[in-house]
């Protein structure tokens, strides 16, 4: 439908009195009193318990699979495998979903599910997959890859070619893709440069680590249909891709979502939600799955490890004039690492002409990985940053000035075709310079970095609703998910619209049959775009509040308007009324055409782009190679804060996150390919201790394309944090680390490697 | 499996007559914070879990001669709340209170920390510097052994079917004493030793080092109480020169292996670095008393 939105601009002039406060979550009372119902919390009568019984062998052929101990088994009422799911073919979207759910012709991966037990029981479920037998024929694996790419490497799938290479290719490979992007001509680039820089980098892959691990009941009725009841980051995806898989029309599947504990990314797509499906399919009774920590690392998506070669060039006042990257994403068993982001987003904070790239994507025997926080570009900007802050160097200039001097403005094109709009990169790293930690002395021994990064910020299919209840009060609905308090943030601005306290408004996430379609929240697109739907529907109810009044006073609607919460004549020509507030117009509906609601959806578009840059401080234990952050800066442009504490607390997180991933987060794998460390004991996330009180600043350069300026900022925050840390321990030791996580054996190394270490 | 029995005696006895008899496999438990997860994970499925935490006499902290007697199943903060142990044994505190949470530790014990046997857990080298003893109590009487003759390996004792360790004992300290403990780990605390140090020495009158044990943690498949390293301490002024040969002795001493934890090379450097400091720490407050 045509929408009121469609024309509507950044306005500057608007005075704001909720947009920019800090209210109190509505949901958060019930977080913190444990009333809110997370994934793991949702009980059926008659509910089964499922548990999934996983390959312990990273490569092996699926020979036979012997399920009848362990259906004899008392208690037990279904036992699934492969021929539970349709056979969907190999190297397809669906055929790929399908097998990472449940192993068809081989295990690719520790952790691959190979069968699925519902019980009346967890103790019995758990007894029941001790008894299904599994006849592996073990492969040679591998791990790393840069090795998967060699010649003679184990293949992993047989149909595999890779995309964006010209010619016939006889032989399956594990690179899935190849792809070029580039503008200008670095040759030339280079030519003129007076100083080039280069390094080789890695990463390893991180998890995204939120705490509450899936959890969803499944109740499959008689006639086909299915309840699914999870922890998601996007119900119709989650609906239409079980429905794929499943061969079930999508209407017959209804989705509700659960509290969200924590998402990152990892839960766009379904792991144990499609088994619980077919469990309770098969045993007539709703199935619950909720995976253990164990599990989740094992199966569930971790970050793609990457290795990068790059190459940068600046002449000698300043100006960067070329940039070269060969790059490799490990995708785990399965393509779908978002890899094209890390070429298209390594170098965009800076305005470059001449830029070459080429990026691989590669399987290798590990879980599928899956979106974290701007998948594929903090690890690749790890490097970019640390030849930036060497350029500085060189040349001689402040780390900020040489990066200011660089930086992306208004009108500039980039790699990836796009020619930005308003954007704030100059104000922002300008914030940063005029930082007291920027503009404090580094005490003796420690380090500084500094480090800046960008994200697209996304948009795209979205639904909304409002209704005005007859008190006066408000209730809006997204199909969207509420993955860090986007419910209050639409809230705020239906609260701003509609001239109404925040307190009368009350948002609530539908399931896929309340809403159209909606993409995942995912890529900072959420408060944006869900914003807009909600923006348009509340001036869709004001534009029928306007007609309401104009009705009950015998005037054209041209002559009302509404303004603070109440519909005024909108002169005294217009005839002298007593102003009419929501709750005065909302208590008349039921004499005049019912209730009064908007409801709009929309492709949205124009998502600003995010900037943002770090300021850490570390100091650097000689003896240990420990790395202690000692002082944290993000400065970062929001566009406009809707709910100031809000971004901060994506800005905090953010910063935290990239510290594990910098420092010690990693997954470790033994000769035999199964993963070491798939607990929080042995896989490193900081604990509070870790990490000083990170300071933040909001910069707010409107985004033109949003009634209230917004832009996302759920992903920029990691994006420059591998770099900036890297860069102030190279600060501190005098040596910039290239291997991620930069723990302390391998910063110990670097110490000893150049005599530098003490006791 | 035919489910699990859990008793709750309240007197030793009883404790020891249930362990006895039992049938199939049996575990005591204490806290039960390594315990329950182990069950948990289906590392270990025992028949019988004997709580130990109703008896009277594992749970105080008693003084015994000029020197303490502690409960095996006192709790990490129960000992941590005990002004006299803590002014006495600081040490022995640093390593209690690295077990874990202020909420495991509100459960686990320092019978079952020295019990499980983890090569990494962290009261264990402060123990032994400390020279504490077990009492032991099974089927044959009751008998005190060094609490480095506890661990035999990973997870393995030297305690015989029946037997449960009681309490632990710490003789009257001499004049300008001091030990201390720390260990390593990539994060500030919620983290398993990399490389564990405890270091208890003893002054005489002019600050020379009469007496010192050293007892490294997490670089072997047991705590390793280090001669050797004790050795370089003795006699010296505890000076630069004797620190150096700590380090280079207490790294000699390790014999770690490669793991997710860290790597030998980085555990047999950091197990010297954190011998010198510990024995600095241990020095000061030798000094003091």
């Amino acid at each position: 439908m045509a929408t009121i939105l469609e024309d509507s601009k950044f306005n500057p002039d608007q005075k704001l009195k909720v947009v920019g406060t800090n209210p109190v979550k509505h949901d958060g009372p019930d977080k913190v009193t444990g009333r809110a119902k997370f994934g793991a919390d949702m009980y059926l009568p008659g509910m089964l318990f499922g548990k999934i019984l996983r390959s312990p062998h990273a490569h092996a052929i699926l020979k036979s699979i012997d399920t009848s101990a362990a259906e004899a088994l008392p208690g037990v009422n279904a036992v699934a495998t492969r021929d539970d799911f349709p056979e969907l073919q190999a190297g397809t979207p669906g055929g790929d979903l399908s097998r990472n759910i449940m192993a068809r012709e081989k295990v690719l991966y520790d952790g691959h599910p190979v069968a699925a037990v519902a019980a009346t029981s967890e103790s019995i479920a758990r007894r029941a997959l001790k008894l299904i037998k599994v006849e592996y024929e073990i492969l040679p694996h591998v791990i790393d890859p840069v090795e998967a790419m060699q010649p003679g490497a184990p293949i992993l799938h047989s149909h595999l070619r890779t995309k964006g290479v010209e010619g016939a290719q006889d032989t399956p490979t594990n690179v899935v893709e190849r792809l070029v992007c580039e503008m200008g001509d670095v040759e030339k680039g280079f030519a003129a440069a007076d100083f080039i820089v280069e390094g080789e980098y890695d990463s390893k892959p991180m998890h995204q680590s939120y705490i509450e691990p899936q959890g969803c009941v499944a109740s499959a009725s008689q006639d086909g249909q299915i309840e699914l009841y999870c922890c998601t980051q996007g119900i119709h995806v989650f609906r239409d891709r079980i429905g794929e898989i499943l061969k079930i029309d999508s209407a017959k599947i209804r989705v509700s979502q659960s509290e969200m504990g924590g998402g990152f990314g990892g839960k766009t797509s379904p792991y144990a939600e499609p088994v619980a499906a077919v469990l309770s399919r098969k045993s007539a009774r709703p199935v619950k799955i909720v995976l253990t920590r164990n599990e989740v690392f094992r199966c569930t998506g971790p970050v793609s490890a990457t290795k990068s070669k790059i190459k940068m060039g600046c002449t000698k006042d300043g100006k960067i004039t070329a940039a070269q990257a060969d790059l490799v994403f490990q995708t785990g068993a399965f393509t779908g690492s978002m890899f094209f982001n890390g070429p298209w987003a390594m170098f965009t904070r800076y305005a470059l002409d001449n830029i070459h790239t080429v990026a691989c994507e590669v399987v290798s025997n590990r879980p599928k990985v899956n979106a974290f926080r701007a998948p594929c570009v903090p690890q690749i900007v790890f490097g970019v940053e640390a030849l930036v802050s060497e350029m500085a160097n060189k040349v001689g200039m402040d780390q900020i000035d040489f990066r200011l001097k660089n930086a992306a403005k208004e009108g500039d094109t980039t790699v990836f075709g796009q020619t930005f709009e308003r954007i704030g990169f100059v104000e922002t790293l300008e914030a940063a310079k005029q930082t007291d930690h920027y503009k404090s002395k580094l005490p003796e021994g420690w380090g500084r970095g500094v480090s800046t990064g960008f994200w697209f910020n996304r948009d795209g299919d979205t639904t909304g609703s409002l209704t005005i209840t007859p008190g006066g009060s408000v209730t809006i609905m997204v199909g969207t998910s509420d993955v860090a308090g986007s419910r209050i943030s639409l809230s705020m601005m239906a609260a701003e619209e509609l001239g109404v306290p925040v307190e009368k408004v009350r948002a609530i996430l539908s399931d896929t049959a309340m809403m159209g379609n909606n993409r995942v929240t995912a890529g900072s697109r959420t408060t944006y775009s869900a914003g807009m739907v909600i923006v348009d529907s509340a001036r869709q109810a004001i534009a029928e509040m306007c007609r309401r009044a104009a009705e009950i006073w015998g005037v054209p609607v041209e002559g009302v308007e509404f303004v603070d919460g109440a519909v005024h004549p909108s002169s005294s020509n217009v005839g002298e009324f007593e102003p009419m507030s929501i709750a005065e117009i909302a208590a008349k509906t039921s004499v005049s055409h019912g209730a009064i609601s908007g409801h709009t959806e929309m492709n949205v578009t124009g998502a600003g782009p995010g900037f943002g840059v770090h300021l850490v401080d570390c100091e650097v234990d000689r003896g240990t190679g420990r790395v202690d952050i000692k002082r944290y800066t993000v400065i970062e442009d929001a566009g406009k804060a809707i709910h100031p504490l809000q971004v901060e607390g994506q800005y905090q997180g953010g910063a935290i996150q990239g510290v594990g991933w910098a420092l010690n987060e990693e997954y470790i794998y033994g000769e035999d390919g199964r993963l070491q460390n798939p607990g929080f004991l042995d896989y490193r996330i900081p604990v509070a201790s870790d990490v000083p009180m990170v300071d933040t600043v909001i910069v707010e350069v409107p985004n033109p394309r949003h009634p209230y300026g917004l832009r996302g900022v759920g992903e920029v925050p990691v994006t420059p944090t591998l770099g900036a840390v890297g860069n102030a321990i190279g600060d501190a030791i005098g040596i910039r680390p290239t291997s991620l996580p930069m723990s302390p054996p391998k910063i110990l190394k670097l110490l000893k490697d150049a005599g530098l270490n003490t006791n | 499996m035919t489910g699990l029995r859990y008793e709750a005696p309240e007197n030793l006895n009883a404790a020891m007559a249930l362990l006895g008899g039992a049938e199939g496999s049996a575990r005591v438990m204490a806290g039960g914070t390594d315990l329950i997860i182990q069950i948990d994970n289906e590392m270990i499925e025992p028949d019988l879990l004997v709580d130990i935490k109703n008896i009277k006499e594992m749970r105080s902290i008693d003084q015994v001669d000029g020197g303490y007697r502690v409960g095996a199943a006192v709790t990490g903060m129960e000992l941590m709340e005990h002004e006299g142990f803590c002014a006495t044994w600081p040490g022995v505190i640093e390593g209690v209170s690295l077990i874990g949470s202020i909420q495991v530790k509100g459960r686990a014990t320092v019978g079952g920390n020295v019990c499980n046997s983890s090569p990494a857990a962290d009261s264990p080298p402060p123990l032994i510097a400390a020279g504490a003893t077990a009492t032991i109590v099974g089927p044959n009487g009751s008998r005190d052994i060094p609490v480095e003759d506890i661990a035999v390996g990973p997870g393995k004792t030297s305690l015989a079917k029946g037997e449960i360790v009681v309490a632990f004992n710490f003789a009257k300290r001499p004049a300008h004493s001091g030990e201390a403990y720390q260990r390593f780990t990539p994060r500030t605390e919620m983290d398993i030793a990399v490389v564990g140090v405890g270091v208890n020495l003893t002054l005489d009158g002019d600050g020379t080092c009469i007496a010192a044990r050293v007892c490294l943690g997490a670089v072997a498949a047991t705590a390793l109480l280090v001669d050797e390293a004790a050795a370089t301490l003795i006699g010296t002024k505890v000076d630069e020169a004797a620190l150096d040969n700590l380090a280079k002795a207490a790294s000699a001493a390790c014999r770690p292996i490669d793991d997710k934890r860290g790597t030998i090379e980085f555990r047999t450097d950091v197990a010297g670095v954190l011998a010198r400091r510990v024995a600095l720490v241990a020095l000061e407050r030798a000094r003091k008393n």
